[in-house]
């Protein structure tokens, strides 16, 4: 077989696939990205070629942005609360899983699957008393301005802080089981003989070896609380008070009339850091992923 | 190890010790998180579902039994349509959720350059604000300025109004769901093939076995653990889902295109009557016990 067909062979049978997947998935964000650069002329032009910029690209849409909206308080809320949540999950799931993965006493077993369980409880069964759950707890959020009144968590990310770990913890905690549980009992086991408590044996030993679960379970709950939507849509309606989801979609969109280069830059920006984080820790995120699946 | 760990102990650290003590403790967050912000909802949402209770109401909140029920199941034809709508969009996506990812994890298989990048790329469905990601796909099915129009204009076809009339705006649904989700059903099962020994294959290939029956008697027996997991979880969240339509069709034209999420998101949220609203989500739950039983069932068989 000549050079020339075998290379042929291999492209039709690798790479036409291969580019072919890539088209399909990565199209829309081609899209977003054009969009966000075109001017409004020639958005709402139907005769130019749609796939190439034929007036020169613009940064007013962006300036739309950080101008005449909210846009840089959403962005800074969804850091705050994702920030928040995922530290506070991680400290949570690192107890719970250390608690079910290494420690022998009785009901381990079945207190995991619970928690398995409410792993698999999706957000739209209970968002509805949820919200009224919510709206019934005060708590003093102005407490390190020193004001201890205790005020409404609903309409502040408060509500969404205390939320979030809801479904980023019982996905930690399952997936840190399975790292405790892989750790040999013997490091521990010689640290207690040479005199250190089981706490200490937990934070010095076990748990720095279990770093990349951590980082894991880290990555995904910032990505998952980045993303969450139903709960911020449905908690929050003051506009200072959005995530960046929610406040592209309800305030973005006025009335009728779509400004799709406004809301395509808004898109895109909410999209890039969960993008960044994503590429930088693409192994200990694919290995968060398919560890419910593959490990079981 | 520092030198504090010689301090001698005192009983509470003695305590603390007992593996059942610690073990309890532990869990002490955990349990008060989920008891709170699961459990009580639950309870809660299942009473809440049985009263007329209406946001900003005082009059409501009256013990009515099971008549939010009877009124979803035989006088509101909206509600019928949603229910009929989940179980549709579940079982169609899923479907080629399933087949698409299996390609897809077939094809990432391959040797090729760039393999690494590609893997990673073919995730970003999966990674980014569905929100925000359903939005982009909104403005490709844009009533004016569709691009798949732009592009069937180039060669003479008038394009469907993708989110005018059904049952487009349903079937645009599914196609996002399906885009959105092939990457996660594609990767796992990429995961589950990298754990295959390529041993089996060589042995078959000298045995002289075709392609197709490699994978039929190697690969998907293999990754059936992986399979069945994936499914179950896809599911779920394709049952519940509120995310795609919210952001694509907002359940409309004429509230044809609900899921039981977004309709009750509508009538408790939006209609103030939280009683119904919270029936309706209910409707999730059969379903949901269902696939957690399966999914227990598969997992322990595999420990």
């Amino acid at each position: 077989m000549s050079k020339s067909s075998k290379f042929l062979r291999s492209f039709i049978r690798v790479y036409l696939p291969v580019i072919f997947i890539c088209v399909i998935t990565l199209f829309p964000f081609y899209w977003m990205v054009l969009t966000a650069f075109k001017e409004n002329r020639e958005l709402n032009d139907t005769v130019m070629n749609p796939f190439i910029f034929n007036m020169p690209p613009t940064w007013e849409h962006f300036e739309f942005l950080f101008v005449k909206t909210k846009y840089a308080t959403w962005i800074v809320n969804t850091l705050l609360v994702s920030i928040i949540s995922t530290t506070v999950s991680v400290l949570v799931s690192i107890m719970a899983g250390y608690s079910l993965g290494r420690l022998r006493f009785r009901g381990a077993n079945w207190l995991g699957w619970a928690i398995f369980v409410t792993y698999l409880v999706p957000p739209t069964l209970l968002f509805i008393p949820l919200t009224e759950v919510v709206s019934k707890i005060d708590l003093p959020l102005n407490i390190w301005k020193g004001d201890l009144t205790p005020q409404p968590i609903l309409n502040s990310i408060w509500s969404l802080i205390l939320v979030y770990p809801t479904f980023l913890v019982p996905f930690g905690t399952w997936l840190l089981i399975g790292y405790f549980k892989g750790i040999p009992r013997e490091l521990e086991e010689s640290a207690l003989v040479d005199g250190a408590t089981r706490i200490q044996a937990m934070t010095k030993i076990i748990v720095p070896l279990a770093l990349p679960g951590l980082l894991s379970v880290a990555i995904f709950a910032f990505t998952l609380s980045w993303n969450e939507f139903i709960y911020a849509l449905v908690f929050i309606s003051d506009v200072e008070t959005k995530t960046v989801p929610v406040g592209v979609i309800s305030e973005l969109i006025r009335g009728d009339v779509f400004f799709w280069g406004e809301l395509m830059a808004g898109a895109l920006l909410g999209s890039v850091p969960v993008a960044i984080i994503y590429s930088f820790f693409v192994d200990y995120f694919v290995s968060g992923l398919t560890a419910g699946a593959v490990k079981g | 190890m520092t030198r504090r760990d010689q301090v001698p102990r005192n009983r509470i650290a003695e305590f603390f010790d007992r593996e059942d003590v610690l073990g309890y403790t532990l869990l002490i967050p955990v349990a008060i998180l989920l008891g709170i912000f699961v459990g009580y909802p639950f309870i809660y949402g299942v009473w809440l579902a049985l009263t007329d209770t209406r946001i900003a109401d005082s009059t409501s909140g009256n013990f009515v039994g099971l008549e939010n029920f009877e009124r979803l199941l035989f006088r509101d034809s909206i509600f019928i349509q949603a229910l009929k709508n989940s179980f549709f969009y579940t079982a169609v996506t899923t479907v080629f959720k399933f087949v698409l990812g299996l390609l897809m994890a077939a094809v990432l298989n391959l040797k090729f350059r760039g393999n690494r990048y590609v893997r990673s790329a073919t995730l970003l469905p999966w990674i980014i604000p569905t929100v925000l990601s359903t939005l982009a796909w909104r403005w490709m099915f844009d009533g004016s300025f569709s691009v798949f129009n732009w592009m069937l204009r180039q060669v003479g076809i008038v394009g469907p109004s993708w989110l005018g009339s059904w049952p487009w705006p349903f079937i645009s649904i599914m196609i996002v769901n399906i885009w959105r989700g092939m990457p996660f059903f594609g990767v796992s099962f990429l995961a589950g093939m990298q754990t295959i020994s390529q041993e089996l294959y060589e042995a078959a290939m000298i045995d002289g076995s075709t392609a197709w029956q490699r994978f039929w008697y190697i690969t998907l027996p293999l990754l059936r653990p992986v399979i069945i997991v994936v499914l179950l979880l896809s599911t779920i969240l394709t049952f519940a889902d509120f995310q795609i339509v919210y952001a694509l069709t907002g359940g409309g034209p004429a509230n044809q295109t609900h899921l039981l999420a977004t309709y009750s998101y509508q009538i408790g949220l939006r209609g103030l009557e939280i009683g119904v609203g919270a029936a309706i989500s209910l409707f999730l739950f059969p379903v949901l016990a269902v696939i957690v039983f399966l999914t227990l069932l598969s997992l322990r068989r595999d420990d």
